[in-house]
């Protein structure tokens, strides 16, 4: 069989649909398959970044193809550039939109930020400013990517290090709205609340009591670098190369203490430890999701939603 | 452009943010954007260096990544340097970034520093075409048997589909020897080679396979690449190499699996 195609018989013969609700998972590191093909099968998902499976073919395919027989996945796009005044790359977005056909993943992801103008792409995540304006032409590109891919995105709050002057809203109002507006999910990025707020000397617990938390379908956690501005205070870069610090565990079982479980991933994406060592990073989520059950939640999130 | 596009465009004049950071992202002597601030108006200048930082250290890595037997032959100081430089003048185009790098090679052929090891740029072909032939298309090489079911006398009008991962280059420098010795993580032993290499990467399963290849089977690949009938290609390569061994030849281009299907006269045969 071809495998790049998608044609319609071959649908048939396509994954399982494996849940991913209360599970934790990890980002998917090509150098961990052997070690995960080795051991039983586990409970939990894997997560990739979109773009590195968007080749034509090869290894990256037969890992992904390989690991999604077996687990839930989460494909989490890093530069749909939702963020940027200017239009969504539409070869991009149908490059997105083909591969979450392929793959039929448990979630679908993008950020709140850009990466692309004009025609460089900056390989970052760039923050807005959080006006009337921006809301609008965010909430436009969401659209766009839900419409294309004919389903819900979950969208990832970003980590700040500055502010713009001219935003009329804050972080969290913005996001409220653009959920309103759009019906796309969020993806609570508690690593992100603890940098952010860390940053520009605010509270990461009044974020939270103020964001939208019905509509999360997805936690993020991470590890983060620390370092010290001008005047000597800390400034937390949001690198992804380290174990969750305690303050972020801690904001995190805060949060489900009150929504209950939700899908959580533990990202680390350099400096890339062995799989043992992700496992249990994974598996200190997972205690803590299962601590969380509350009695009544499912009848709460589903009044929620 | 569509109308909604022109509403667009009028929005990125209207909201010039991103204009002003891609505008000092790439020129560490520019200043911080005029709109943005840190907490309690304290100056974005060190905040605005961490997004600079990110996209410079990141592109580097990048290049990094598809270039290891080049850093290592450079150093990581003299390769960060280098790279550093090329991010700057010519940051990535497209999102993907495994498709980066196209320019580096010839950016290095022209890097002043890099004068001294004029086989630089060559083994840095070998590694994005390694990182081209990695990401193509799948598709079933061509098997031996396909070939011997043509008949005899319908041979030389053949021609050869070439496989989506199949790549082939030439230098003037021993690049194979130099990328090999380099793409590993063992000892760097002695190069002896001096002599011109051509270089065949082929992805016959997953893996890519790099070989080196003689002049004369080069020649007859790099023909048979371009379409040209497979009779022509043997005989032009017989004429300039007289000891060229044709049904070798053939025996490696399979099991190689530089090609993935037989067409006659523009008849494609998926084979």
């Amino acid at each position: 069989m071809e495998p790049n195609s998608i044609a319609t018989g071959y649908r048939a013969l396509r994954f399982p649909r494996h849940r991913i609700d209360g599970m934790a998972g990890t980002s998917f590191k090509h150098e961990h398959l052997t070690a995960i093909l080795e051991e039983d099968r586990r409970h939990g998902f894997f997560e990739v970044h979109a773009e590195n499976y968007m080749g034509d073919g090869g290894m990256p395919h037969r890992a992904l193809t390989r690991i999604r027989q077996d687990y839930p996945v989460s494909i989490h796009g890093v530069c749909m550039s939702i963020g940027g005044p200017q239009p969504l790359d539409r070869r991009h977005l149908a490059r997105f939109r083909a591969l979450i056909e392929r793959y039929e993943p448990a979630l679908v992801s993008e950020h709140l930020a850009w990466s692309t103008h004009e025609t460089t792409y900056f390989n970052d995540l760039l923050p807005l400013p959080y006006t009337a304006d921006t809301l609008q032409h965010v909430a436009d590109h969401i659209d766009e990517v839900q419409e294309t891919i004919g389903r819900q995105i979950l969208l990832e709050n970003p980590s700040s290090y500055l502010t713009f002057t001219e935003s009329t809203m804050t972080e969290t109002a913005f996001i409220r709205e653009l959920a309103r507006r759009t019906g796309c999910g969020l993806l609570l990025d508690v690593n992100n609340v603890f940098v952010s707020a860390t940053n520009l000397r605010t509270s990461a617990l009044d974020y939270l009591a103020d964001y939208p938390l019905d509509v999360v379908q997805e936690i993020h956690l991470a590890g983060h670098a620390v370092q010290s501005d001008d005047n000597g205070e800390p400034l937390l870069i949001d690198s992804h190369d380290g174990p969750v610090c305690d303050a972020v565990w801690d904001l995190y079982e805060a949060v489900l203490s009150g929504t209950g479980p939700i899908a959580t991933l533990v990202e680390w994406d350099s400096a890339i430890p062995d799989w043992p060592t992700l496992t249990r990073e994974a598996a200190a989520a997972q205690a803590i999701l299962d601590r969380c059950i509350l009695p009544d939640h499912r009848r709460t999130r589903r009044a929620a939603i | 452009m569509r109308p909604s596009d022109l509403k667009i465009a009028a929005r990125c004049e209207a909201a010039p943010y991103a204009a002003h950071f891609a505008g000092r992202l790439l020129d560490p002597d520019k200043p911080a954007p005029p709109d943005v601030t840190g907490p309690a108006g304290q100056a974005a200048e060190q905040r605005f260096g961490i997004y600079r930082n990110n996209v410079t250290v990141s592109l580097i890595e990048a290049l990094a990544a598809v270039f290891p037997a080049t850093r290592r032959i450079t150093g990581p100081d003299f390769f960060r340097a280098m790279a550093r430089f090329h991010v700057r003048t010519t940051p990535p185009t497209s999102p993907l970034l495994f498709e980066y790098g196209h320019d580096f090679p010839a950016f290095i052929e022209q890097y002043p520093h890099a004068r001294s090891m004029p086989w630089l740029a060559d083994v840095a072909r070998i590694e994005r075409a390694w990182l081209d032939s990695y990401h193509a298309a799948d598709e079933a090489i061509l098997a031996m048997e396909a070939l011997a079911a043509v008949s005899p006398e319908g041979l030389g009008a053949i021609r050869l589909v070439v496989h989506p991962a199949t790549r082939l280059l030439a230098s003037d420098h021993p690049a194979f020897s130099i990328f090999s010795a380099n793409r590993r993580d063992a000892p760097v032993g002695r190069i002896t080679a001096t002599e011109p290499e051509r270089t065949l990467l082929t992805r016959p399963h997953l893996d890519v396979e790099v070989r080196k290849i003689s002049p004369d089977v080069a020649m007859m690949i790099a023909g048979l690449m371009e379409g040209v009938p497979l009779g022509r290609t043997a005989g032009d390569t017989l004429a300039a190499y007289p000891d060229f061994d044709l049904s070798a030849a053939i025996a490696f281009i399979i099991e190689a699996g530089a090609f993935c299907g037989i067409s006659t006269n523009g008849v494609h045969d998926e084979t």
